[in-house]
């Protein structure tokens, strides 16, 4: 399939560093994509070259084959919906979400019944009338949703979407996130630092770490087989046990797992380890969790962390013996 | 103690406004002279005010040099600092500084450049030339006021405006200037109220018709009476009204 998004070699500087390095993606139609990184990784600036608020120093960006590298951002089939979501203070919801038809020259009796489908779309039918200030986080997140998907986008770019909501009402925005994307087909890339609401949303990764993609793939892929030392620790949590190989094998201080030649070291999920086998270690840590503890054990000169059961009876200082499971062990080659 | 303070405080507000109650007291005199014994109330002296055809020539005049000018300088006060705010300009900060450079200059110095500039290019004493006087003394006030009320989370909405196809004058006309109504009116209103009782440049640069207070002048010159009481009365009136005007707007307090 042809991709709907080709980003190509971009890179971008601002003075100091380079803040996008080279960067290559394609991206499929109808596809929820999630750019995730720690801040500073420069994930939100791709998505201001995507977005058209940016005009790269190098390289091409492609959206449905046309170059859009340094189109307007009214000019090119993207629509963004704001961190601070940039609702007109000023106008009704209504008004809001119809704005992107006003600017098209839409008569008001046609887009405000636009508006108010695609505001039942989004289960703010009701709110019409109001002004964004009237409304709660969650509800001006959606108007910002709708007002962006009105114009009828090949593409749509949130940026960091739920970043301002709290905890729950971040869960319960994902599951409507998806859905609504489901339902209008649109391709979605989402820009987050939240590896949880990443591996919830997408349908592809993107991890980002110093201006670069250090992985990408669908979130199984990515969680079971990173590519990178920084994956491995950025998308959940992994244990880093270096080594050294010979023979097909790189041996750790917690035993030897089969390794191509250039291997620097193994990364371990903490579900993967399990107290009862023949590595011996000591209990530096426990910290419960309710459904389970989290076990931090020292092994040779590395901590490794362990997921048991809320029930186990372990304490800190204890000696135990730990079991890897050597099938889910991931080879790190940098 | 507390009484100390208390008279303190009656002392302080009787220094800043008996002249103004004695000046409003005496407009309500009936008779010739605006001096003790007062034996009104009359409004004779307002009547004659209303009567007198210089004075509501001033009256229109002042109006109108007053609502031109501010509505001219909050519209370009808005232009300046949107660009300001917005885009990235060479010398930036320097350039900000030499906008708002004239809040420091006299109104008699601006009064006389404006002066010596309208004779050299032949611009006849009037009162578009004090208007255009007004427009210099008040920009950079409206600049400064507009400019510290323009911040990141607009820039966003502005963004958002274009993203969804808005030109960059219907950007202006439709988002960035509704979002900002307070801050433009309490320009507008504040000009308006430095623009009504402003005297140095509209003396200096009008000629046959002029504005109130340049009236006001010309008819103190003749001795007091109780008119001249009853039209600075009105005048200080007006200027409390705008001024509490602007007061509302400026510090209401707003949703969000």
């Amino acid at each position: 399939m042809t991709p709907l998004v080709s980003i190509q070699q971009v890179s971008h500087g601002f003075g100091a560093g380079p803040v996008l390095q080279d960067v290559t993606l394609d991206l499929a139609p109808g596809s929820y994509t999630v750019l995730l990184g720690p801040s500073g990784s420069g994930k939100t600036t791709l998505l201001s070259v995507l977005g058209g608020f940016l005009t790269p120093e190098r390289g091409r960006v492609l959206i449905g084959g046309q170059d859009c590298t340094a189109l307007a951002p009214a000019r090119r089939p993207t629509a963004t919906v704001f961190q601070d979501y940039a609702l007109f203070p000023h106008m009704s919801v209504g008004a809001n979400v119809g704005f992107g038809l006003r600017m098209r020259g839409v008569g008001r009796a046609e887009r405000d019944r636009a508006a108010r489908a695609m505001l039942e779309t989004v289960g703010l039918g009701e709110a019409f009338a109001r002004k964004p200030h009237q409304l709660s986080g969650g509800q001006r997140q959606r108007v910002a949703l709708a007002r962006a998907l009105l114009v009828e986008p090949a593409v749509l770019l949130l940026d960091e979407p739920l970043g301002a909501l709290d905890l729950k009402l971040r869960r319960q925005m994902q599951d409507e996130l998806k859905a609504i994307q489901r339902r209008v087909g649109t391709a979605f890339i989402h820009v987050t630092h939240d590896q949880e609401e990443a591996m919830a949303l997408a349908d592809h990764i993107v991890v980002m770490n110093r201006g670069r993609i250090e992985d990408e793939g669908t979130p199984e892929r990515v969680y079971q087989r990173p590519r990178t030392r920084f994956t491995a620790t950025f998308m959940g949590e992994s244990s880093i046990l270096p080594g050294r190989t010979a023979q097909g094998a790189i041996t750790t201080a917690a035993g030897s797992f089969p390794a191509p030649p250039e291997a620097t070291a193994v990364a371990v999920r903490p579900e993967h380890v399990a107290l009862g086998g023949d590595i011996p270690a000591t209990v530096i840590d426990v910290v419960f969790q309710g459904s389970y503890k989290r076990v931090t054990a020292r092994v040779g000169d590395s901590d490794v962390l362990a997921r048991v059961g809320a029930e186990t009876p372990v304490a800190a200082g204890e000696a135990v013996r730990l079991a890897i499971d050597a099938r889910h062990v991931i080879v790190l080659r940098d | 103690m507390r009484a100390a303070a208390y008279l303190y405080a009656l002392a302080i507000y009787g220094f800043i406004f008996l002249p103004v109650a004695v000046l409003v007291l005496f407009s309500f005199q009936g008779t010739l002279f605006p001096i003790p014994p007062f034996n009104g109330p009359s409004l004779r002296w307002y009547a004659a005010v209303l009567s007198d055809a210089r004075l509501t020539a001033g009256l229109v005049n002042s109006i109108l040099v007053a609502l031109l000018s501010s509505a001219l300088a909050t519209g370009l006060g808005f232009l300046a600092a949107w660009g300001f705010a917005r885009f990235h300009l060479p010398g930036s900060a320097l350039l900000r500084g030499i906008i708002t450079l004239p809040l420091t200059v006299s109104y008699l110095i601006i009064g006389m450049g404006l002066l010596i500039f309208f004779n050299w290019i032949g611009f006849p004493k009037s009162l578009a030339a004090a208007g255009i006087g007004h427009v210099v003394i008040n920009l950079p006030l409206c600049f400064a006021i507009l400019y510290s009320q323009m911040g990141e989370n607009q820039a966003n909405i502005e963004r958002a405006a274009r993203d969804l196809g808005a030109s960059e004058a219907k950007l202006l006309l439709l988002v960035t200037a509704p979002m900002m109504w307070p801050a433009l009116f309490a320009a507008f209103f504040l000009s308006m109220t430095f623009s009504w009782d402003e005297f140095v440049i509209s003396f200096l640069l009008t000629r046959f018709d002029t504005t109130l207070p340049v009236e006001i002048w010309n008819m103190l010159r003749a001795g007091l009476n109780p008119k001249t009481n009853a039209v600075g009365a009105l005048v200080f009136g007006v200027s409390v009204v705008l001024a509490i005007v602007f007061e509302l707007i400026a510090f209401r307090k707003r949703p969000q």
